[in-house]
């Protein structure tokens, strides 16, 4: 099993840290895992996307011409990546980033109104984790249990106190992504 | 703590870490993406609370490795890292090093050029890495990893062939190796050598003259030139004998290879994955990755020039390593180039298509 995720977005959305979150459950379960950003002069609503490779095999190029699923947060990451979707493949998108949804008849669609969501719990800043519970719940690529795992790991002492919160922005994810 | 835990991060992290195990004593360095984590991660681990390695940021790169000229010179481990144009300043220090005949490491995380250029990766100082980069005749030994693991495990490999033979060795990564965050076990932690050790196994170093031994003078200035000719023929020597012990390369898929691509580092990856793509259409290809880019595998590509009925030089530059194979080929196969620039990586699904369309 290889699977190769973009997460593309704005800088500010946590689409690294998603990535990594989910790099770091992939390493977590003895998986190989490549996690490769587009560096930049990032900024806050600047564009940020990060690959993610997690596989059963070593991993050999971190750049790809394609992917397995694109996690695409707004319209230009859209733009820029749903040419790039393997053929039946996975598109997962926010409601509110996207005005104008993704048009392929030869992959899968997912929406998420994650944004809406995170609103709604007053947990914006799970936002991202939201998402990832979204990608989990119709690929699991990882183990929701390796994921909490992986912010334990990855999250300083200090911040341990809102896994809790993680793990349910994760389900609340799971809960109200829907295919179209 | 574990040694042999497995982890996730960036390569320009695994240097660092890396650096601190191995028992590096000093690091000199200057910020410059795309490898400031390298400093970064020093400065947050700390070492000279717990091996007593300096951390030091210089004003400049060209201060930074004329500390590590200073700091080499008396027997210790010292390195520096930057990225293109930080490593361009440092050429004038890079060729008394080599004058001088002293080990340290140099890291480039390479960006794309000229001038200022781009900050996003880019092999284009291969020249500069394999053919002198500075004034004189010289080398560096120059080690190119392909992954996290690589960018860890080359730090103390560099250091051992550098003191080996007393002679500056570089580490020549690019931004892509560097940013990206991979699965690293780090090396298990060396001791820092003691003065005792220094002093031993660096007969040359400027120790301190301690029971009146003749003075070590190090320098890259001899203005007699029958002296600086007998000189030069020693370096030369030695160059020789690298050449003759320490190239190393990695093969992969080649043993039915009707084509193969010759690539290094991140270009190594995107060809491995070109490779899957291309057998699967029926394609023969393989690939030689160069480990050491000096000493080249000069004698593998040629005898893979007996076997293949085409060469692809695979570089994230505008055809620099290519000359090299042309030169070990000697004309026997085609050899062709192909490589995106300013910044750009080529894609796996490209590199095939100008795979089909070179031969």
């Amino acid at each position: 099993m290889t699977e190769e995720i973009i997460i593309a977005g704005f800088g500010g959305q946590g689409v690294l840290s998603m990535g990594k979150i989910l790099a770091y459950a992939g390493l977590m379960e003895g998986k190989e895992v490549t996690w490769m950003p587009a560096y930049g002069p990032e900024q806050r609503g600047g564009t940020a996307n990060v690959t993610v490779i997690v596989s059963d095999a070593p991993v050999s190029s971190p750049i790809l011409s394609s992917y397995d699923t694109a996690i695409v947060l707004n319209q230009p990451s859209l733009e820029k990546f749903e040419p790039k979707v393997k053929p039946g493949g996975v598109i997962i998108y926010d409601g509110y980033g996207i005005n104008e949804p993704p048009t392929r008849k030869d992959i899968d669609i997912y929406r998420i109104d994650a944004m809406d969501a995170a609103a709604e719990m007053n947990l914006i800043k799970t936002f991202n984790m939201i998402v990832l519970g979204g990608l989990l719940k119709i690929h699991p690529v990882v183990g929701i249990e390796s994921v909490l795992a992986a912010l334990r790991k990855t999250l300083p002492e200090r911040h341990h106190h809102l896994i809790p919160k993680n793990e349910e922005a994760i389900r609340k994810g799971m809960e109200i992504i829907r295919k179209l | 703590m574990a040694d042999q835990e497995i982890t996730l991060m960036k390569g320009n992290e695994a240097i660092a870490h890396a650096a601190i195990r191995c028992g590096c004593d000093g690091y000199f360095g200057y910020p410059i993406t795309p490898q400031s984590e390298v400093l970064e991660t020093l400065a947050e681990q700390k070492p000279w609370e717990t091996t007593g390695m300096v951390v030091l940021q210089a004003e400049s790169e060209v201060s930074s490795i004329n500390m590590v000229y200073g700091g080499a010179c008396t027997g210790k481990k010292v390195m520096t890292s930057s990225s293109s144009p930080g490593v361009s300043l440092m050429q004038e220090g890079i060729s008394y090093m080599a004058g001088a005949e002293l080990p340290a490491l140099i890291v480039n995380v390479m960006r794309g050029g000229p001038g200022l250029g781009t900050i996003q990766p880019s092999q284009s100082d291969y020249f500069q890495a394999c053919k002198g980069g500075g004034h004189g005749d010289y080398h560096l030994i120059v080690l190119a990893p392909a992954s996290v693991q690589e960018m860890a495990d080359f730090v103390d490999l560099a250091f051992t062939l550098a003191f080996r033979y007393r002679n500056p060795a570089m580490i020549l990564a690019d931004g892509a190796i560097g940013q990206m965050m991979e699965k690293v076990v780090l090396p298990p932690f060396k001791p820092r050598r003691t003065e005792e050790e220094i002093i031993r196994e660096c007969p040359w170093a400027t120790t301190g003259r301690i029971g009146g031994r003749k003075p070590n003078i190090i320098t890259s200035l001899e203005l007699r030139s029958e002296e600086m000719e007998v000189i030069n023929l020693r370096i030369q020597a030695k160059y020789r004998e690298i050449e003759a012990k320490e190239v190393r390369y990695e093969e992969f898929m080649l043993d039915d290879a009707e084509y193969a691509i010759v690539a290094f580092g991140s270009a190594a990856r995107i060809a491995k994955k070109s490779i899957e793509i291309a057998r699967s259409q029926g394609i023969k290809v393989g690939l030689l990755r160069p480990i050491t880019l000096w000493p080249f595998p000069t004698e593998e590509v040629k005898r893979l020039a007996g076997k293949v009925k085409g060469i692809l030089s695979l570089e994230i530059n505008a055809g620099q390593m290519v000359e090299d194979i042309r030169l070990a080929v000697e004309g026997k196969v085609p050899v062709r180039h192909f490589g995106r620039l300013g910044g750009i990586i080529p894609d796996p699904d490209e590199v095939v298509e100008v795979l089909k369309s070179s031969f």
